[in-house]
């Protein structure tokens, strides 16, 4: 049995990136807190997602974005190494094109305010929801976070409680804590 | 998922990689296989949005490498002159076979066209129907059973 090489293997997916046909990308990227999927379109990131099932994503992926996906390292790579910058504690903003078009009005007006909390600060569910220009929507805000495509380089760990409770997170409250450890919010 | 839908193009490329890659050896040697399969899974890759369902997909990736396995025998090589092969001589001109089968039954029109259009041998056909050679000895023999008899009066 003939089998191909990893170079090859590895050829095609970055040719196939390089000549545009991709309509998303994605790799693994390696993290502290466990594996990361990351994808992007040709607009920006649009994918980061913790213990991720890879055949329920891709169907996601290409049921929202069109079925040309595929693991491609090139695309990924800026994410890669600002999130490695990150995890070392040399990076405190994120500065990455994001493509957040599937998303409902509201979600993107909260993401955009969620996107200014600064690093190693925390914000509660109503005051990010009075940010967003609906006080009373904290539960809505709540849910938004949940949901939350891009978590860490959109930093939805530093959503709190009003008691100060980490209350939730959608990689699980061990991560969120790591995070905020990380960037000196918690003790 | 149901084998109607088109899957992600990661999950069509994971499943026939290597088998389309072995063909590519068994007809160009490993060198050359090397090039025409990444040609393969490009034009895949462009055509793959304009496909309207999922079925024979493992046809149609045969289908890619036969024609790109063709264009590189006629091509020369750069570095050795090689004649062209005979067994690309002689056969029915496909253009024409390819209008005539468009309207058989899908195995039957793949097994005729992989036959005779692009010269695979009746196992590899078969592996690309995802039967075996017997079966797709009959389906091809079917099929120009049944052009026959379109064809005369």
């Amino acid at each position: 049995m003939t089998t191909m090489s990893p170079e090859l293997d590895r050829r095609f997916r970055e040719a196939a990136a390089r000549e545009n046909l991709l309509d998303v990308a994605y790799d693994l990227v390696d993290s502290p807190i466990g594996a990361l999927f990351v994808a992007s379109t040709e607009r920006g990131f649009c994918r980061i997602a913790y213990d991720v099932e890879p055949e329920q994503e891709l169907d996601r992926l290409a049921h929202a974005f069109g079925l040309r996906v595929l693991r491609s390292a090139p695309p990924i790579d800026p994410a890669r190494r600002q999130l490695e910058e990150y995890f070392e504690g040399k990076r405190r903003r994120f500065d990455l094109p994001f493509d957040v078009s599937q998303l409902a009005d509201f979600n993107r007006r909260v993401l955009r305010e969620l996107a200014r909390v600064p690093y190693g600060q925390v914000v509660t569910y109503g005051e990010l929801a009075t940010r967003a220009a609906r006080p009373r929507a904290a539960r809505a805000v709540g849910t938004v976070m949940n949901r939350n495509p891009l978590p860490i380089v959109l930093p939805c760990h530093r959503v709190i409680g009003a008691n100060g409770k980490l209350v939730g997170y959608a990689g699980g409250l061990e991560r969120k804590e790591a995070l905020l450890r990380l960037e000196g919010a918690l003790l | 998922m149901s084998s109607m839908t088109l899957p992600p193009f990661e999950r069509f490329y994971e499943e026939h990689r290597e088998e389309i890659f072995g063909f590519l050896v068994r007809r160009l040697g490993r060198d050359r296989a090397e090039d025409a399969f990444q040609e393969t899974f490009m034009r895949a890759l462009r055509a793959y949005p304009r496909l309207r369902h999922g079925e024979h997909l493992r046809a149609w990736a045969y289908t890619i490498a036969s024609r790109i396995a063709i264009d590189e025998h006629r091509r020369p090589r750069a570095d050795a002159e090689l004649p062209e092969l005979a067994s690309l001589d002689g056969r029915p001109a496909f253009a024409q076979l390819e209008h005539l089968a468009g309207e058989l039954p899908p195995t039957e029109r793949a097994a005729v066209v992989l036959r005779y259009g692009y010269d695979l041998d009746y196992a590899e056909i078969g592996a690309a129907l995802g039967s075996n050679a017997t079966a797709a000895r009959q389906a091809a023999s079917a099929g120009i059973r049944r052009l026959r008899r379109k064809e005369l009066p």
